[in-house]
């Protein structure tokens, strides 16, 4: 009866060693990029956020405190670039995510060329946004654009696309919806089809129309699918830089001439570029970081609460 | 059995990755070896290539000078970059000299943006005061102290300068009942901008439908500004944009001409800008000499023969430009020689023939090239003289670091504004003001 022998403990400790440490070796090159390229420039932001920081000599900070902050609680354009940011995110993300909930219905019909739907639906989002923002900017030219032509047809006189504040916001929505329906659309697409069948045999056994179906089966059962878009979009539509730039030309960076379209990323593209203000800037990222926080907070507690409902 | 198969593919899909990305790192690291290995440029006969940086309109590619230094240097191959819009230029340009990284061996900066360059960027660019055959006196006093730091070093060679006068159409002036000869022209608004603008007016009450006196409010005040000798910075570099009575008179002038409807509203240097040349949209626009190029660019086949140039109201530089060298190059020797063979009188003359931009070396101006120059897109206007005759009555104003931003601010968001919008002028005031506070001084 011999002990057993130490290479054989040395094997299982290594193999032990193998099973709990690969794992972290093998997702270590992501955590070590996001580390690099995420959380060290994150950091870095927040600590120039509290500086005053010139963008020609970056390496002169002089301590700022949070004055940065207060001032741009007291500055009138960046609320002006919250809000617009906010009436942005809700023209282009509603009629967005509905749009993309009915096509994905109509998509999981069976239908001729399915696939070629399928794959046509998601040819915006495969077009760049400089390109698409172009081709937005000659239809809606108010003097030679097709869109006033076509207004002027039913009776619409001359809008002012680029110059006036709700015509230039829905003119830039136009251009998010545009490249986004059908990217969420296939999203939903594919959540609806996870759905059981049986569940609309049973329906339409009891009698449900197609709207009671799609309504009472298809959106109770992809919530889940529904709440990740709102947040994904939300995500994007704070962070919309962009269209709203290419959109307003020469006077792009400052959203327009009254800042009627400003969004905040432009305004911290203004404030830290042309205006070399890399200190407020940094504390224009923080703070629609923290925008962005509560509005994932929000979230959660509303999925919580939901999937409380469903007893789940 | 499943291992056994999916091992090996890994493996060699491994091995291939490593492979690739090997030769990725030799071929980089063999071709910046070839290209940081000599010192500087200084050795005369090794093939090395300049990248020049510039903005709009320098007219070098234009009148052939690459390809003539090119002839004469064979180891030299130049490339030009060449950016459309002269802010976003100006904003990617600080990015990369604050990295030190990106740049071209010479970079142009714009008049407005020099003495951002001089102060807080004088250490990144080489001092080419020091260099072989450049002597700062060759340029006028004032455009070569526009690019003198505060330690002397002259980093910047002047380009072109901009004396400004009036570019006008003499078939609306003749439909509007207003001279057309340049001298009765310029006599109808000598000495005042007010003038400008009634004269403005009583063109718009006979001007054909759809027509307007000038094209923006916006190029109406930078043309007003550009006469006074004290501009958005007092005598120190100090922006004083509340209190300046150069900004006030400009603001009050274009507010004028914006109220009786004299301009057509549109923003300089945009796509419907240009495309109002073609259709005749406007009679005037105030024309530092490179502003021809533009105009007989945009109005094209159509409008030649139909623009003439008349004396501005009042004396004027509007624009003009550097060229520097960042000390990051790679050639910087090779680049001053280069950048100093560009500036130079004759190189001026010949950009000058060509796209109008107006040499800024007192030789330059004094060339009979420059001096009888008629561009052939205005007939037989003396352009020449006329605007060489402009720049020697030039009072030259101290630039400040923020003249840039706030200028952007006055023309973008205030006068814009008011011409968009129907804006009150002393709100509107107030918001550039408002947007000033904002965005200067940390």
């Amino acid at each position: 009866m011999a002990t057993p022998a130490p290479p054989t403990s040395w094997r299982s400790r290594l193999y032990r060693l193998d099973l709990k440490a690969s794992p972290y070796a093998y997702i270590a090159p992501f955590f070590l990029c996001f580390a690099a390229f995420g959380l060290i420039p994150l950091v870095w932001t927040g600590w120039l956020s509290l500086h005053q920081v010139d963008l020609l000599t970056p390496d002169v900070m002089e301590w700022r405190g949070l004055g940065n902050y207060t001032r741009l609680w007291d500055s009138e354009q960046f609320w002006t670039a919250l809000r617009n940011t906010f009436t942005i995110g809700v023209l282009s993300t509603v009629p967005q995510l509905l749009m993309a909930l009915g096509l994905a219905h109509l998509l999981n019909y069976r239908l001729r060329a399915r696939g070629f739907f399928r794959v046509a639906v998601l040819a915006p989002y495969a077009t760049s946004i400089a390109a698409a923002t172009l081709v937005f900017v000659q239809l809606y030219n108010p003097d030679y654009g097709m869109i006033n032509w076509a207004l002027s047809a039913v009776g619409v006189e001359r809008t002012d696309w680029f110059a006036d504040t709700w015509p230039s916001q829905i003119a830039i929505s136009s251009i998010v919806t545009w490249r986004w329906t059908g990217y969420n659309a296939l999203i939903y697409l594919a959540a609806m089809q996870a759905v059981p069948k049986d569940l609309y045999e049973a329906a339409s056994l009891d009698g449900a129309s197609r709207w009671q179906q799609f309504t009472r089966i298809t959106i109770p059962s992809i919530r889940p699918t529904i709440l990740f878009t709102i947040i994904v979009s939300t995500i994007g539509a704070t962070q919309l830089f962009g269209e709203p730039m290419l959109f307003g030309g020469g006077v792009g960076v400052s959203g327009g001439s009254a800042h009627q379209y400003q969004t905040l990323s432009l305004y911290l593209y203004e404030l830290g570029w042309p205006s070399r203000q890399l200190g407020r800037a940094s504390a224009v990222a923080w703070t629609m970081l923290l925008i962005l926080l509560l509005v994932g907070a929000v979230n959660l507690l509303i999925a919580r609460r939901n999937r409380a409902k469903l007893g789940g | 059995m499943r291992r056994s198969t999916t091992r090996p593919r890994r493996a060699a899909a491994l091995a291939t990755a490593t492979v690739a990305a090997t030769a990725l790192l030799l071929t980089s690291c063999s071709s910046s070896g070839s290209g940081s290995g000599d010192a500087k440029g200084g050795d005369t006969n090794e093939k090395i290539t300049l990248t020049v940086g510039d903005f709009g309109t320098f007219g070098y590619q234009e009148a052939g000078l690459y390809t003539e230094y090119m002839a004469a240097h064979p180891n030299i191959t130049i490339k030009a970059e060449t950016a459309q819009d002269g802010q976003k230029y100006w904003d990617a340009l600080t990015t990369h000299l604050a990295a030190g990284s990106g740049l071209t061996d010479i970079q142009a900066v714009e008049v407005g943006y020099i003495a951002q360059a001089t102060s807080k960027l004088g250490d990144k660019f080489v001092d080419l005061g020091k260099t072989e055959g450049i002597t700062a006196g060759a340029w006028l006093p004032w455009k070569s102290t526009q690019a003198t730091t505060a330690k002397g070093e002259l980093i910047g060679l002047g380009t072109d300068i901009g004396p400004m006068a009036i570019c006008y159409r003499k078939d609306l002036f003749q439909q509007a009942g207003l001279p057309t000869d340049r001298e009765a022209v310029g006599q109808l608004w000598a000495g005042d901008w007010g003038k400008f603008i009634e004269q403005g007016k009583a063109f718009q009450a006979k001007a054909p439908a759809g027509t307007f006196f000038t094209d923006s409010a916006s190029g109406l005040f930078n043309a007003v500004i550009s006469g006074e000798s004290e501009q958005y910075s007092d005598s120190s570099g100090k922006l004083n944009v509340k209190d300046s009575a150069a900004v006030k008179k400009a603001w009050d002038l274009s507010v004028a001409a914006s109220q009786a409807k004299i301009s057509a509203g549109l923003r300089q240097f945009q796509k419907p800008w240009e495309a109002a040349f073609a259709n005749a949209k406007f009679a005037t626009v105030a024309c530092p000499s490179w502003m021809t190029g533009i105009v007989s660019k945009q109005s094209g086949e159509a409008g030649k023969g139909k623009w003439d140039i008349a004396k501005a109201p009042v004396a004027a530089n509007w624009g003009g430009a550097f060229l520097t060298v960042p000390k990051a190059g790679k050639h910087t020797k090779a680049a001053a020689a280069l950048a100093a063979w560009l500036t130079a009188p004759e190189q001026q003359a010949k950009v000058f023939t060509k796209v109008g931009n107006l040499p800024s070396t007192s030789a330059g101006l004094q060339l009979p090239a420059v001096q009888s120059a008629k561009l052939d897109y205005f007939g037989d206007t003396p352009t020449g003289q006329i605007y060489a005759a402009a720049a020697s009555s030039i009072k030259p104003a101290k630039i400040g670091p923020d003249d840039g931003t706030a200028k952007t601010i006055i023309t973008d968001n205030g006068i814009l504004d008011i011409e968009e919008h129907g804006t009150d002028p002393a709100k509107a005031w107030q918001t550039v003001l408002k947007g000033i506070a904002d965005k200067v001084n940390g």
